[in-house]
């Protein structure tokens, strides 16, 4: 959807180039990332796509229609914009501030007051806020308005300027899930620049490690960046535990399971002993039907004629197929426990080891 | 003037309200067309000066020469040419405006946040649509408070066009330095002092009305700046 070829940007008086032969594929509705230390041109590269600046050389096609060949305001008016700052209109109510590229479209002012209901909704803000003018709102509550403005007449693409730099980093965390949640509804192409590697991994499908000079060091999925960084710069910035921020970004399910030692309620303890053995263990869990009800000891077996006899004791780590695989290593090592039971809605999935984990943890390196 | 036995002759005041009233209007006219006047003057040079800034110290310098020039000189100067007209009392007044208005109005602009001029730019505000929907309803706080100042300014120097034969309630001042009764000086002075506040209090309402989203706070300019003003100007 968005490509830039070969772009270089020289300021006048500057000397050095800001962005040099950078060139970049966006697909349509996925979120890319361009994150870089300051002087690497990362923003100048996103102000490149709606012509707040023009490059010295290359070209910049959205739908492959050259953007210069596009008047500056149409295109602008194509992709929404958003920056730290937010820039709302001191002047303008929330509602008007929502409103206010559909209003430059012309829309009809009732189309455009259901317009902003509806992202008002979207973006979680009450109704009450409308009215109000932005003087009077949080940051979170400024930045989650930005947003709904810059989503106003529904355009394809959103170019995002440090979105949630100047809040809290709990807000923060808050705006991202929200952004995430979000995007997975309306699917816009979204370009977000920041110089916080974490945010870049938690938001971005493909992130673009840019390097000072605006040099193109690596353009991947964050877990291929993670497993495998292209260059000592890119080692360097996504810093030290990298294979801990990889385990963030994997699923359980996305790993194998074993089934491991299993047994079911009516199973005779010689059965069930000998279950143990042949996993090597000296514990199995008790899985009826689908269900999971815990786990029994071949000590507490001992005298009894089946597994039921016994009461089941409950799974310490739990974690569900969704879960990352950082947070299954937290609840195996938070319980001093070495096993995590995979359960979807009550129904077993099967085990995660933490040898399993940490062969995870491993392959990064 | 010697010290008078009673300080008002109300009486005097009595039997001549027509004169007095017509006086006063005549003198909120001559405000009104120099402030109207300088501001149709000022808003484009403003705007032109805040656009191109090399031009800023000119225009500002220029202002600033005009704002200089004694009143009675500049009536003086202008006599030759314009008479003694109405003319040449709204010249004299519509310079003494331009400085504050063209100033107001450039720091009014400057004064707009440049996150906001980038959002909307970033939103595809044309220029046009920038100037007249962002960045002068912001700086219009700022240029009001210049409206204000000029036109209490002028108030003040409505009544030194008195000496050319203007000058609303100036005349009633000349009139009682004249003929050594001071009813009428003081007349004179206590309404263009009342005409002061007042149109100050109008202009500070209709500001109020038009930025609504403004704190108070942050554009008041009390009454008591206002008055010594146009005391000065008296």
């Amino acid at each position: 959807m968005i490509t830039l070829r070969n772009v270089s940007k020289q300021f006048p008086g500057s000397g050095g180039y800001a962005v040099r032969d950078f060139s970049l594929e966006i697909a349509e509705g996925e979120t890319v990332v361009l994150v870089g230390p300051s002087g690497s041109g990362k923003t100048t590269i996103l102000r490149m796509i709606n012509r707040l600046i023009e490059p010295t050389s290359g070209t910049i096609e959205v739908d492959g229609v050259d953007v210069m060949s596009i008047e500056p305001v149409e295109l602008r008016r194509r992709m929404g914009y958003v920056i730290q700052s937010i820039g709302l209109m001191p002047h303008r109510t929330v509602a008007q501030n929502i409103g206010m590229v559909c209003d430059l479209v012309g829309w009809p002012a009732e189309r455009i007051r259901a317009r902003v209901a509806e992202l008002a909704a979207m973006l979680e803000l009450d109704p009450e806020l409308l009215e109000r003018y932005p003087s009077e709102l949080s940051g979170g509550q400024r930045q989650r308005v930005g947003v709904a403005r810059a989503l106003g007449v529904d355009p394809p693409a959103l170019l995002m300027d440090e979105p949630f730099g100047a809040v809290d980093p709990i807000v923060r965390a808050r705006l991202q899930d929200q952004l995430l949640n979000l995007q997975s509804q309306i699917r816009k192409t979204i370009v977000l620049v920041t110089h916080d590697i974490d945010e870049a991994m938690k938001l971005g499908d493909r992130i673009a490690i840019i390097n000072r000079g605006g040099v193109l060091e690596q353009y991947a999925s964050p877990e291929e960046i993670l497993r495998a960084p292209a260059s000592p710069f890119v080692g360097d910035f996504i810093g030290a535990e990298r294979g801990l921020k990889r385990l963030a970004l994997m699923a359980v399910k996305s790993v194998d399971t074993e089934a491991g030692p299993l047994v079911n309620p009516e199973a005779e303890v010689p059965a069930a002993l000998e279950v143990m053995r042949s996993h090597g263990t000296d514990w199995a869990a008790v899985v009826d039907g689908e269900h999971l009800l815990g786990w029994v000891d071949a000590k507490g077996l001992s005298g009894r004629a089946i597994v039921g006899d016994m009461d089941p004791r409950p799974f310490s780590a739990v974690v569900s197929p969704t879960s990352s695989l950082r947070e299954a290593l937290d609840a195996i090592v938070i319980n001093k426990t070495h096993v995590a039971a995979v359960v979807d809605d009550g129904r077993y999935c099967g085990l995660l080891t933490l040898e399993r984990v940490a062969q995870e943890l491993t392959a990064a390196s | 003037m010697t010290p008078p036995d009673v300080l008002v002759d109300w009486s005097w005041l009595g039997t001549h309200t027509s004169e007095i009233g017509h006086l006063a209007i005549q003198h909120v006219q001559l405000t009104v067309i120099a402030v109207v006047i300088g501001l149709a003057i000022s808003l484009p040079v403003g705007i032109a000066a805040y656009r191109h800034h090399r031009i800023y110290g000119p225009v500002s310098g220029f202002a600033g020469l005009l704002y200089t020039i004694p009143s009675l000189a500049l009536f003086a100067l202008l006599v030759p040419y314009t008479g003694l007209s109405t003319t040449t009392a709204e010249i004299g007044l519509v310079s003494y405006t331009l400085l504050i208005l063209i100033r107001n109005i450039v720091s009014g602009l400057e004064g707009v946040p440049s996150d906001v001029r980038e959002a909307a730019r970033g939103m595809g505000y044309g220029e046009r649509q920038l100037l007249w929907r962002v960045e002068i309803p912001l700086a219009l706080p700022v240029i009001i408070a210049g409206v204000r100042i000029a036109t209490v300014t002028t108030i003040g120097l409505v009544t030194v066009t008195a000496l050319i034969g203007q000058g609303g309630l100036g005349a009633l001042i000349l009139q009682g330095y004249r003929q050594d009764f001071p009813t009428p000086a003081y007349a004179g002075a206590a309404l263009s002092v009342v005409l002061a506040v007042l149109s100050d209090v109008v202009l500070l309402t209709i500001q109020r009305l038009l930025t609504p989203w403004a704190k108070p706070a942050e554009v008041r300019q009390s009454v008591e700046t206002v008055v010594p003003a146009a005391m000065a100007g008296a």
